[in-house]
This record gives C-alpha cells, structure tokens and sequence, in this order.
C-alpha cells in the first residue's frame, strides 16, 4: 500500500520555517506581498493496515499540539486556482535521505512492521500575484537545488526499491588504451572524467602494454583517482621553473640610434631563475624541519599534523576546503566539508577525538545583482546561508564546538566560493603512531556506499564550468552527522581497547584511496560485492570509487575481529570485513568471481610523471591613489565599519554551538553585551585542567594583487598576533597553510602560489613557528562561455597555540575607564589593499610588510606582559587600522575613549596624515589597555620597542581622537559605530 | 559516604554526555554514561540507578521532530523500567534535547504519565542560536532548584526550543503547582521579549518540573556553566571558581544521597 500523510501547522501557529522562505524570496527580488503554506510529506510504502498508518501519525510523525495532518492513499487531487501556486520537492533518485532510517526505527518501535520505504518530500503552497516567471525563479533559485532534488508532478512517487535492480553478472569493461592515439587518449581522459593529462595518460599506456593487455574501466579509475591534483598534489611536489621578473629601475626606452650591444644591457625586467623540485619540501616542510621542535609530534606525514599538549595527550589538527562541492550545493558541500575533516582526526594515528572545528568562507558580495550572474551559479547570498546552514548542521549535531573563522567577500568568490574547515582532536600519547600488519584483514565501518560523490576526488581537481552542475552533479555529497557520531562514540572505545592497528577515512576517492593508502607498502585484496551498499545496482567502479560519507577503514588481526565487531554492534554501527591486506604490492579487486583490477602498488603511488611547469612573477603595474584628506573621519571610519569583509559576523557564529564538551574559556563573541570580536578563542579540552587550546586564522586576499609574497607574511603575522592577544605565546604555536589558487598551468598564477610559499618558508623560519600540516586546492576557476574567471590566490594560516594556565587568558573589550591605552608597533603608511583604500575603490601599492627587526621581539615581549597579568584587554590592528581595533574595543566594552594620534609611533618619509595613521594596515601592532599602577611595569618590559601611550579609557559613550595636528578627527558615539558594524550582516 | 549513582542516558547523536557527568562528579556523585541499548537489552538495570539524566545532544539527528524519536522508543521500549523509577521517587533530569525528550514522550506532563500535552517547537528566529540566557528561577517546588538565586546565567543552543501547550488550562495547572521553574529574563529577572527570550517561549518558559518536583525539564545548559572560566564575561568581571549551574546538580546529588 501507499500513504501519503501530509502535516501542516495548525491554524494560528507561528511557522518559523515558512517565514523564513518569505524572507528568502524577498531576497530573491520579488517583493510582492505573499503567504506561504509549508507543508511536511511522507511517502510511506508498506503493507499495514489503517489503523497502523493512523498510529504511525499520531504517535510519531505528528506534534499533536502544533500540527494537523491528513492521509492520502493517492495524489493530492489538487486543481489550479488563481494567484495560488504549488511546488512540491523531493529527493532524486539515488540521494539518500538521512530521515528514511530513522523513522523506520522508530515505527519498528512502535511494533509495527512491514515499512518498504519512506519517502520525504516538501510542499509549498503559495498565494499572491506572482507571475509564472517568478514562480521559476522561487523554484529553481531557491526551493530546488536540482543537483540533489526535483520539483514533483502530483502523483505517486517512484519508490526506489522498485526501480532498480541488482547488478551481478557484471561484464568486465575493458578501455582500449594499446591501440589509441595520443588525441583517442585524451578523448578517453575527457570523456571519463578522469582529469588525466597526456603524459599520464601515456605512462598508462605504456604501463599496461607491458602486460600486453588493456586496464579495466576500474583500474583507470583507480589510477585516475590517485594521481588527481586533490590526492597526489602533483604541483607542490613536481618540478617548477621559477621566473621572477624585477622592473630595472635604470631601464630607458630605446631609441634607433643605440647599438644593439647597449639595448641587451637595458633590459626592461631583471630576471631571476630558479628550478624548484618538490615546493612543499623546499618551502613550507623545510622550516618545520629546520626548526626541529621537540614538540611536533608528527608532521606532514598523517591525515593530520600532531603536537605536544600535556603528559597524557597529544593534539591534532587538520584544515580541508570543499570549494567546487559548495558551489553547486551550498548546503551538501559545506557539510560534508567539515564532515569530511572530522574524519581527518578520527582517522589520524589510530583516532583522535574532536574537541573544536573552525571555518573559514569567502563568497561573492552579498549585493551582487542577480542578473549579472556567470551562467550556471547559484547567487553569493544564497550560497553563504546554504554553506552556513550545512556547517552548522554538521558541526552541531557532531557536538564538536566551532570556536573560530572569518568570513571574506569579494566578487571574484561569485562562481567559486571557497569554504575551509578545520577539526583539531584530541589524542592519547601511544596513539599516534599505526601500522598496517600482512594479513589484517581491511573493515569497513560506518555509512553504506552509494552512488554520491562519485568523482569527487577528479572532479574538485579540475576547473568548474557552466554544466558542471548538470556533469558533475553525482559529484556532490548528503552527509549523515548522525552516523558519524555513532561511529566515532564506538572508535574511542575499539581503540582504548587496542582493537584494530591502523585507521584512515575514507575521504576524496573514496575506498579506492583509502585502501590504496595503507596498502601502499604490502598490497591489499578486496571484494567489492562485499561493501554494504545503500541501495541495489552500483556498478563495480562505483563502489570502489564512491565517496559515500560517514566511512572509516580499519586494518584488523583475526585475532581481534570478533571484539571489535561487537564493540560497533553494540551502538548500530555496520562494520563489514571487505577484504585483507596482502605482502606482494599488488592492489587487487574483486567482484563475485571475477578479478576486475590487479595493478602493482608502485605503479599507483610512483607511475606518475612528474611535471614540470613554468612559474613566472611580475611585480604589477599599480601606483598609490590620491585622496583628499578630510578633516573629519567619522564618516570615514562608519564606512570601513560597514565594510562586509570588517562588519560582524554574529549572524554565522550564533548558529555554531560554540561551548559543546563545556571547554569553552574564551568564546568567538565578548564583552560586555557578549557582541564584540573576539582575536581568537580558546577552550580547556580536558575539564579537570587548566591547560588550553588558542585557536586563530590569517588571510587577506586582497594583498595578494599587489604581492602574493607579502600577504603570506602578513596572514602569518595575523594569526600569530590573535594568539598574543589572549594571553598565548608563539613559543607553543604551530600553524597550518591552506592554498587555495587558480590554475597552476597558468605561469603569472602558479608564480605568486610560489612566492606565497617562500614567504611561508622565511617567516615560520623568522618566527620560530612550525608548520604542522597543510591542504592546497588548486584550479579554482570558473569556464563560462569560453571565459574563465580565477578566485584570487588566497592563503589560510591556521594557528593552534598550546597555553599553561588559561586563567591568564585576556579578552579585547575595554574593561574600565580611566585604564591606559597604548599602541605597540611602528605604523607606516603601508595602505595598499586596506579596507580604507577599498572604500575609495583603489587598491594602491604600499602594502604591509613584516619588519624582521621587530616583529618577533614585539610578539615576545607582549606575550611577557600577559603572562604576568600587566595587560586588561589587547586588540590586534587587522582590517581597518587602528580605527577599527579602537572603536571594537570601545563598543565591546561599552565603554569610549580619548585618542591621541601624535603620540603612536609612525614612521613615513611620505606625507604624514590622520587618514593614513587611523586607517594604515602595518602589521604587528596592537592596541593595549593597561591600568595606571602597572605602567611602568609594563612599559620597562616593551623598552627598546616602538610603542606610545595614545590615551586612556573614558566613561562616556564617545570615542574621540585627536589627530597629529591635535584637532579632533573622529568623534562618535560608540553604539553608532556599533549599529555600522552589526547592520550589514545582520541576515 | 556512598555516592549516589546517576544514569546518563546516551544513543546516537547525544553529545553533551561527558560534560554532563563531569557536572554530576563534580557535585559529588558517580555518573555513567550508558548507552540505551544496554538497558533496552536488560543488560543494565535502570533501577540501580538514583537518578536519571537525559543530556543534550541530537538523538537521532532530531529526525521527525527534536527528541521525538527517542521520546517514541522510552515510551515503547522502557515503559515499565520508567515508571517504576518514578514510582520510586527517583529523580530525572532533562536538559536541553533530554527536555524535549522528556516533553515529548509525556514524562513532563500536566494530565499524566506518557501523555504529550506539552511541544518545544521551532524557534521563532528560525535558526539554532547559541546564547547566554538569563533565567529567573522559582527555588520552592523543585528539588533541583533549591536555594538557587533568584537569577541565574545559562547558555541556550538549540532550534527548537519555543515552549508551547495544548491550551491555556495546562499553562494554568502549570502556575497553580509552581511547575514553572525557570523563565528566560533579564539580568533583573523581569520577563523580556528576544533576544532575552531567545526562541519566542510561551510565558518566557525555559524549564519546567513535574508535580512532584523531582522530574527537571530545562532547555539552557547548566553543565556549561560549572566553573567560572565558563561564563562569558569572566575576563572582565572576574574568575569565580564555581558556576550557577553546579548548584542544580548538588541538590539533584544530595537529595538521591538523603531520601534515595
């Protein structure tokens, strides 16, 4: 039998979903008045009897204070009606839907049986003047994402159990690599969606010609899968021909007359050249290895990057992006993206357990009008409420507290948003290390193998296009946080109980990467018709290559398979044997009978060639605009307040759970109305200790067009002076990068990803902060119409700082009125890609560098007063300035102040001016309250540096500054300043 | 002395178990984390127990409704065991998805025992908020809340936690007995509008007790504010050591080591 039961709110109950949607279709442009009608579907197929379908409502689906339902055994007999339209979305066929399990559990407990399927779908009812065009719009821009959903015709819905069958007699697909062509091999490449270039495409060739016969369609998957940019980084570690082009400074434009030996002296460029071999190795590894610090536990070398954290426990840290998957389903991506991570700590030595996750987005900007769209993308407004809801889903129901994150806008994230998620665990000392022994036998834990996220691991690896939505929508993911937490709550305790002996996730590729992995050294077996699967008629390939979610890999001795099979049956976890690793470095798979890959490990992780690609810097041709000065900032510092990339960021931080596990001493939101910008968070993971964790980011796009190299230093600069201002030192800091770039095969771009990286290499050398772990994603570019458009190269540091007493920690909002305020660190007029510059559409060219004489010393030296609690608040100067750092202290602490800009240290051979003072970039400086008894304490442990004391608190609501001249520049009511930081986000 | 012995209820998607009975451990009892499968299958015994805590979390990825599936297997699978732990004057605890658990299930009910008369529904913000919460609490009728300030600080974070009834008789039945144990305020303990009433809560209620007093159903998080470093303004108003919420969890442990 079929039922269809709908629910709906009772009449006079407030539906907060449904306002919502009212809300988003305002967004959406169309502000005609409307209502709207939301109503729950439940496609239930089963053979019960009425009385069963009316307890199943009544008792389960239904709130009896709140809803009404009714219960169909047909369609909805529903006739048009004017101005009253109705859209109903379901799933498509193969995505599954996490509820499906649960409410079949829970009518099994109810005592009923004989549930074939159920099927959600969601109903709109519409009323008001819409026009048919409007209504489209509403269905394909908001309600239906058709990569996952389709809007329904009324009628029955096909059950799934029905419409597919059982694929068993596979025949064996062969590809037919020996007799093709160098253009028949790319052909093959492209129609595979393999992302294969010639040369490996080649080296395939050559390797299977060997053995005089063709690969099987699943060993090209495999190799394919493996050798992607996404799994390999085949640019990081390849060899690159680095060209730096330097302006000659002396160069003259020739005339006729010059001999031909004086014109090859005056060059325009100086060039530098320079062969990398492996970037990673020569830049980022490299510091880590030359700063050797005994507490880098292991680095670059686990799905994770490990430290010291007290006697019992080490931690770990790992930041992903799920950039392309966000794109086409904001709400899929993204949760599947911190889902994804998660599983990074899970999976590192033999499992850690989560204790906080970060995120980091750049969108589009928020206003960007909808008309002016590239074909193909989904609007930034849209996309930022999709990625936030979908981390938030995630990460919440995980009960894993996001502690911190940015959030950046700029046009050129339109097509390709990026979206950073980081996980850091926890992890028992012995823990860390794991081995893979001959004979284990490999299990597979957790979620079932489906059709999702099929070429996920090639398809992120390549450049998005105007029909990736239609090519690549398998590609996209549903996560299940639910199954996750089920079974990370039964992996603590398999590996307390030493049960399996070695562990990784399965992430991008799916098991074929996971099993290839940990049987890189001996060779693994596996039959595939063996893997759980969620529904009928997965081919082979597929289920190799899958990238269901919620799946762990463990390697297991015989000895132990029947404890750790109880252990996860124990909570309803499925853990499958699927095969056992081997000692002849040989990958093979099987499907019922038949051999379908057999391919030597060697090949697979070394066969791949190595590239070789041109890498060229070009100093760009910008020069610094010209403003005219006013005379009253206010204004001014209203606007840079109001500036996306500065405003607040509460409407995301809220719907994060930021103190599940009840660590939390320092939250993402402080002071006294707890609404002000907190540097960096900081959460006790063991309750019963003091010691904490500081968690904090760096990344600034925008100075990357003028110089990749110097933004690098300056997000390193950033992150580590987030952990100074709560109390935190570098000497306990590590940090991780995350490139996220166009594409590499274009010189200009991999040139600046190149200088980023040796800027990575100098300043984690200068600071004495390791890198731990890394991520690159590259070819962020969208194709549309034979244009492609890049995402700006942008660099993430990530920083997680290891801090003794957490009872020292420090907030930034102003605490009391009469206290001292003193700027630390030299300002220059170094304003290039400044927010300030941004508000007057210039971009400029000083942009802020990283003193090697100061830097340090100044981030030590402070570190030394907060440790010895000389210090009531510190606020980096970031975005914005010093204006900016002033007035969030003000209003966080409800408090205003008194300025006086003659007094910081400001060093320029240029025009000085208040402008360039207030709203200057320089990085290393930091506002600092100090009450009075402590400053000459405090200013003998800063002696030598720059620093001045700008002025003090105040107990009004007014924050006034002075300029150089000692006339009034900015004079503002701190809760209007407020009002233009909180407004522009306030979604 | 012997401490008394708490059950914290876990299944799939509980996730403020720990931080819960690190709460109970700290207030001087010996808490468990058990899985419910284990007393489904009478492996455990639930009666061995004084006091029963449902803790935060997502059961079941709050599918259908929030706690409503949980609520469905208590009251299809440990009917009995439930009953008879109220029988016995036993206390029960639900905080945050243990309310809606509780509520949902009827063990929070005004006309009787596995009766739903009560819903936490859909915020009125249409999102999930993390936020701190004034609470004026009512110190008389709940075991729980004895001697507690007139004011205490919580966080909330959750999405469905709007406080509706039936009808206007229960809200009434509610007050007569003095079952309304906590009300979202203000720092003063006057009932405001949001955000101090963060999800749009039917006569600003945050929590609620049962007749007899021992069967606590809240929404904040007491287990998130047991130590001082917790609250979110202690960088400016000075570290205590201790919490408002531990309070809650020391009378729920020294009445089960007095009349249990």
């Amino acid at each position: 039998m079929f039922y269809r039961v709908q629910i709906k709110e009772k009449p006079g109950i407030f539906d907060a979903q449904a306002s919502g949607i009212i809300k988003d279709i305002q967004d959406l442009g169309i502000q005609i008045p409307i209502s709207l009608e939301f109503c729950q579907i439940y496609n239930i197929e089963a053979d019960i009897v009425q009385a069963d379908i009316k307890r199943i409502c009544e008792e389960l689906l239904v709130d009896k204070i709140t809803q009404e339902y009714s219960v169909t055994e047909d369609a909805d007999s529903f006739s048009a009606r004017k101005d009253c339209f109705v859209i109903e979305v379901a799933y498509n066929l193969g995505v599954m839907d996490p509820t499906e399990a649960s409410v079949k559990k829970a009518i099994r407990d109810l005592g009923i049986k004989g549930i074939k399927s159920v099927q959600r779908s969601k109903k709109y009812i519409i009323r008001g003047k819409l026009s048919s065009a409007q209504i489209k719009i509403i269905t394909d821009k908001l309600l239906v994402n058709k990569v996952i959903q389709h809007s329904v015709g009324r009628g029955p819905q096909k059950c799934l159990s029905q419409s597919v069958n059982e694929l068993k007699a596979t025949e064996l697909n062969y590809v037919d690599l020996m007799s093709a062509t160098d253009a028949k091999l790319i052909n093959i490449s492209k129609k595979g969606q393999l992302f294969l270039n010639l040369d490996e495409m080649r080296a395939i060739k050559k390797y299977f010609t060997k053995f005089k016969r063709n690969p099987t369609d699943v060993e090209l998957e495999t190799l394919a899968q493996t050798w992607s940019e996404h799994c390999v980084h085949k640019t990081f570690r390849g060899k690159i021909e680095y060209i730096e082009k330097i302006p000659n400074s002396k160069f003259q434009i020739p005339n006729k007359s010059q001999n031909p030996k004086s014109k090859i002296k005056n060059k325009k460029f100086k060039i530098k050249k320079k062969i990398i071999n492996n970037l990673l190795k020569s830049t980022i590894m490299k510091a880590t290895k030359e700063l050797d610090k005994p507490w880098c536990v292991s680095v670059f070398s686990d799905n994770a990057g490990v430290i010291k954290f007290d006697k019992n426990y080490d931690v770990c840290f790992k930041v992903e992006t799920h950039n392309h998957p966000s794109a086409l389903e904001p709400f899929g991506g993204a949760n599947t993206g911190i889902g994804g991570v998660i599983r990074d700590p899970m999976g590192t030595g033999l499992g850690a357990k989560p204790i906080f996750n970060t995120d980091i987005f750049c969108f589009g900007t928020p206003d960007y009008p909808a008309s002016r769209l590239p074909k193909g993308t989904l609007h930034p407004k849209r996309i930022a409420k999709g990625v936030v809801s979908g981390v938030r889903d995630y990460g919440n129901k995980m009960g894993i507290p996001t502690l911190n994150g940015a959030v950046l806008f700029d046009e050129r994230y339109i097509a390709n948003p990026l979206v950073y998620c980081g996980t850091a665990g926890l992890i028992p000392k012995g823990k860390v290390f794991k081995k893979v022994k001959q004979s284990d036998l490999i299990v597979v834990v957790g979620g079932r193998t489906g059709r999702d996220g099929i070429h996920g691991a090639t398809f992120s690896s390549g450049e998005l296009t105007q029909e990736s939505e239609d090519v690549s929508g398998s590609a996209v993911q549903i996560g299940n946080p639910i199954t996750e937490k089920k079974v990370l709550d039964t992996l603590i305790t398999a590996r307390d109980k030493n049960l399996y002996s070695s562990i990784t996730d399965c992430g991008a590729g799916g098991l074929s990467s996971a099993v290839g992995e940990m049987g890189q050294d001996l060779g693994a077996e596996v039959y595939l018709d063996r893997v759980p699967l969620k529904y009928k008629g997965l081919k082979y390939d597929e289920i190799w290559i899958s990238e269901a979610q919620e799946r762990m890999v463990l390697s297991v001795s015989k000895n132990n398979l029947k404890k750790l099979l109880k252990v996860f049956e124990s909570e309803d976890v499925e853990a499958t044997v699927i095969g056992k690793f081997t000692n002849d470095k040989i990958l093979r798979l099987f499907y019922y009978d038949k051999k379908v890959c057999e391919l030597g490990m060697d090949f697979l992780h070394e066969g791949i060639p190595l590239y070789k690609k041109k890498a060229v810097v070009l100093k760009p041709k910008l020069k610094e605009p010209r403003i005219k000065p006013s005379k009253d900032l206010t204004p001014t510092l209203k606007k840079v307040l109001s500036d996306y990339n500065v405003a607040s960021k509460e409407w995301v931080i809220r719907q994060y759970d930021h103190e599940v596990q009840g660590g939390s001493v320092l939250k993402p939101l402080v002071g006294v109305n707890n609404d002000g910008p907190s540097d960096a968070s900081v959460v006790r993971p063991i309750l019963s200790s003091n010691k904490g964790l500081i968690v904090s980011c760096g990344i600034n796009p925008r100075y990357g067009e003028i110089s990749a190299y110097w933004m690098a230093a300056t997000c390193i600069d950033e992150a580590l002076r987030q952990i100074i201002c709560v109390g935190g030192s570098i000497k306990r800091t590590a940090i991780l990068d995350n490139f996220c770039w166009g594409n590499p095969d274009n010189p200009d771009r991999l040139g600046s990803l190149v200088s980023s990286a040796y800027a990575c290499y100098d300043f984690s050398k200068y600071f004495g902060v390791p890198f731990i772990s890394g991520k690159d994603s590259l070819n962020n570019e969208y194709r549309v119409d034979g244009k492609s458009i890049s995402i700006p190269g942008t660099l993430l540091i990530s920083a997680i700082s290891v801090m003794d007493d957490v009872t020292k920690v420090i907030s930034m909002d102003f605490k009391k009125p009469g206290n001292l305020i003193y700027i630390v660190g030299e300002t220059k007029n170094e304003l290039g890609g400044s927010i300030y510059y941004k508000t007057k559409n210039s971009l400029g060219v000083d942009v802020p560098r990283v003193d090697k004489n100061k830097a340090k010393n100044i981030l030590e030296k402070l570190s030394s007063a907060t440790d010895r609690s000389l210090v009531r608040s510190m606020h980096d100067c970031s975005e914005g300035g010093m204006a900016v750092a002033l007035s969030e202290m003000c209003f966080a602490g409800g408090l205003g102040a008194d300025i006086f800009l003659a007094e910081a240290p400001y060093k320029t051979k240029n025009e000085k001016r208040n402008d360039y003072v207030l709203f200057s970039e320089s990085n290393s400086r930091f506002v600092v309250e100090v009450e009075r008894k402590n400053k000459e304490k405090f200013e003998s442990i800063l002696k030598g540096l720059p620093f001045g004391m700008i002025g003090c608190v105040s107990n009004t609501d007014i924050l006034t500054v002075f300029g150089l001249d000692a006339k009034f520049c900015v004079k503002a009511d701190i809760n209007q300043l407020k009002e233009s930081w909180q407004a522009p986000l306030n979604w | 002395m012997v401490k008394p012995k708490i059950i914290i209820l876990r299944t799939a998607g509980t996730n403020c178990d720990k931080e819960t009975k690190f709460a109970f451990d700290l207030a001087g009892g010996k808490a468990e984390l058990v899985h419910i499968n284990e007393i489904a299958s009478s492996r455990i015994d639930l009666s061995s127990y004084q006091i029963l805590a449902i803790p935060g979390g997502f059961s079941y990825g709050d599918d259908v409704a929030a706690g409503k599936i949980l609520a469905n297997e208590l009251t299809f699978k440990l009917k009995e065991q439930i009953t008879k732990f109220i029988k016995q004057g036993k206390l029960i605890i639900g905080i945050c998805n243990g309310f809606q658990v509780l509520v949902k299930a009827g063990i929070l009910s005004v006309d009787s025992l596995f009766k739903q008369d009560i819903s936490l529904i859909n915020n009125d913000s249409g999102k999930f908020e993390d936020r701190w919460t004034y609470l004026k609490a009512q110190n008389k009728k709940c075991v729980w809340a004895r001697d507690l300030p007139e004011v205490v600080y919580f966080p909330v974070a959750h999405g469905e936690g709007k406080f509706v009834l039936d009808n206007k008789k229960v809200l009434g039945v509610l007050k007569e007995n003095g079952q309304i144990v906590f009300q979202y305020s203000n720092s003063k303990g006057t009932l405001t509008p949001y955000p101090d009433n963060p999800n749009g809560s039917l006569d600003n209620i945050a929590g609620i007790c049962d007749k007899t007093g021992r069967i606590l159903g809240l929404m904040p998080h007491p287990e998130r504010h047991i130590m001082g470093s917790q609250h979110p303004r202690w960088t400016r108003e000075g570290l205590k050591k201790y919490g408002d919420g531990l309070l809650i969890f020391k009378n729920g442990v020294e009445y089960a080591r007095k009349h249990l």
